[in-house]
């Protein structure tokens, strides 16, 4: 990796007016609107914020490839797979971000936890949505941009409220809530807040992980293949 | 092979290249390519649209896998002379960041080539030195393909591809980018342009290789080309020889 492409990506991602909108705005609005009472609802939206942010690299993927960007990348000596992690470490430090606001907010609003926790939970929301970069990618090397700027949010917005990350599920919703990435990602993400990790926990994310990391690469691997 | 071709490839070195598409049918874009530049030529790739220019190009650049045949550039592989920096391209359309500033763009292309590349020299010479803060979006045409220009020559290159460069500029772009290239080839630099302007062709290229359906059909100065075609410009000369294969090809006459 190429370490002034890589500032130069982060200064491009913090220039874009929509990752503002979507990762340091929308959170807090869900924030209000689900009311903010219990840490874990706090947490879920930080993580969700993160979320958000991270699949944004697929946008900007999709946008490079349209421009001709990724084949000007290939008359330099910098790999493809290079460019992809750049692309996912800018949009991860928006995450981190997405994440101190959210969590602050909460803070702000009464919400009381000592820093070691409030530490805790951000770190981990900030490594479990690393794995959801690799959605972004495999939409962003997939899709069109127009096409992935209008369905990568909503769908993550989809997976966050039925994963359990804006309300908790019981029943049969909150059985088929286990079987989603964002449920997992979010059980670990609160972990700090309670005693123990749930296994059935680090089963989804690292299963999830597995498959969103290989339906990433399979799409990457065919868009930088030489025909 | 004797020592001084070992230590003196030629800049590119084409033989036998074949490149097929093979969608909804196979498309023979290069059929059976042979060509060879040697280092300081200033060559003009001459044909019409579809001829197979830009297909030989990514060829050389490694973009893109011959069906078969071969492609050197400098002595090596396509991939390896571009990695290190010797071969370098301005494409057509495309292949720049809008947000981006020109100085950003071209910082950004010297710092994947490793330290120590002289960005204020390479934007000076593409002449755009004063766009240094102007974002690319806001560009013209024209100081677009100066910036790719400028982002070929960041690396040094010993031998540059220009395809179609100067297409959809008006006149002064196109005489403002010729002009800078001019000075640049005047360095040295093997230089290799795709056009269908027959007057860039004869005005900046040493020779002119005229190609038709994946094939060499002339190959030249444009003085020789004339005289070969038995015409008196270049323009009858390229009719001549681009649609004879055409009629040959379709069976007719
Ligand atoms: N990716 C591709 N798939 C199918 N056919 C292609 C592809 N690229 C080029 N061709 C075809 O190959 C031929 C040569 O194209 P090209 O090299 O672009 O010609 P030129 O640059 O001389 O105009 C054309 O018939 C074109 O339609
Ligand atoms: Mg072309």
């Amino acid at each position: 990796m190429n370490p002034t492409y890589l500032v130069l990506e982060i200064r491009r991602t913090f220039r874009a007016r929509r990752s503002y909108l979507l990762t340091l705005v929308l959170p807090p609005v869900v924030l209000s609107v689900v009311g903010v009472t219990q840490p874990e609802l706090v947490v879920s939206v930080a993580l969700y914020g993160a979320i958000l942010a991270v699949t944004g690299c697929g946008a900007g993927v999709a946008a490079e490839r349209a421009q001709g960007w990724t084949r000007q990348l290939r008359l330099t000596p910098l790999r493809p797979g290079a460019y992809a992690a750049t692309k996912v470490l800018a949009a991860m430090v928006l995450g981190a971000l997405s994440i101190v606001v959210t969590l602050a907010l909460g803070a702000a609003r009464g919400v009381d936890l000592p820093p070691a926790v409030w530490l805790g939970c951000a770190l981990a929301c900030w490594v479990v949505s690393a794995p959801f970069a690799a959605l972004g990618l495999f939409a962003g090397y997939l899709l069109r941009v127009e096409a992935v700027t209008r369905v990568l949010s909503p769908v993550v917005t989809l997976l966050a409220a039925a994963g359990g990350l804006f309300v908790p599920l019981d029943g049969a919703l909150g059985q088929s809530a286990r079987l989603l990435p964002t449920w997992g990602a979010g059980e670990l993400a609160r972990a700090p807040l309670t005693t123990g990790i749930d296994a059935g926990a680090v089963a989804n994310v690292v299963l999830w992980t597995l498959v969103l990391v290989a339906a990433a690469a399979w799409r990457f691997r065919r868009d930088t293949a030489r025909v | 092979m004797t020592p001084a071709q070992e230590t003196h490839p030629p800049a590119l070195d084409v033989r036998g290249l074949v490149k097929e598409f093979h969608g909804r049918e196979v498309v023979r874009a290069v059929d059976g390519l042979d060509l060879r530049v040697a280092r300081g030529e200033v060559v003009a790739f001459l044909g019409p649209n579809g001829a197979g220019k830009t297909t030989t190009i990514d060829l050389a650049l490694g973009l893109a896998r011959p069906t078969a045949g071969t492609v050197r550039v400098l002595g090596q592989a396509p991939a390896d002379a571009v990695a290190a920096g010797r071969v370098a391209a301005v494409m057509q359309t495309g292949g720049l960041l809008r947000d981006l500033t020109v100085g950003e763009t071209v910082r950004l292309t010297a710092a994947l080539f490793g330290t120590g590349h002289d960005v204020r020299a390479s934007l000076e010479r593409a002449g755009i030195a004063d766009l240094e803060r102007r974002r690319v979006g806001r560009c013209s045409g024209g100081q677009q393909q100066r910036l790719r220009f400028a982002m070929a020559l960041v690396s040094e290159p010993d031998l540059l591809f220009l395809d179609e460069p100067t297409t959809g500029m008006d006149v002064m772009g196109r005489r403002d980018f010729w002009s800078a290239v001019r000075a640049d080839a005047a360095r040295g630099r093997t230089v290799v342009f795709a056009t269908h302007y027959l007057d860039e062709a004869e005005l900046y290229a040493d020779r002119v290789v005229v190609v038709s359906r994946g094939r060499v059909v002339a190959d030249g100065t444009a003085a020789q080309i004339k005289d070969a075609a038995g015409v008196r410009t270049l323009e009858d000369a390229f009719v001549r020889l681009t649609s004879a294969v055409g009629t040959s090809a379709g069976g007719a006459r």
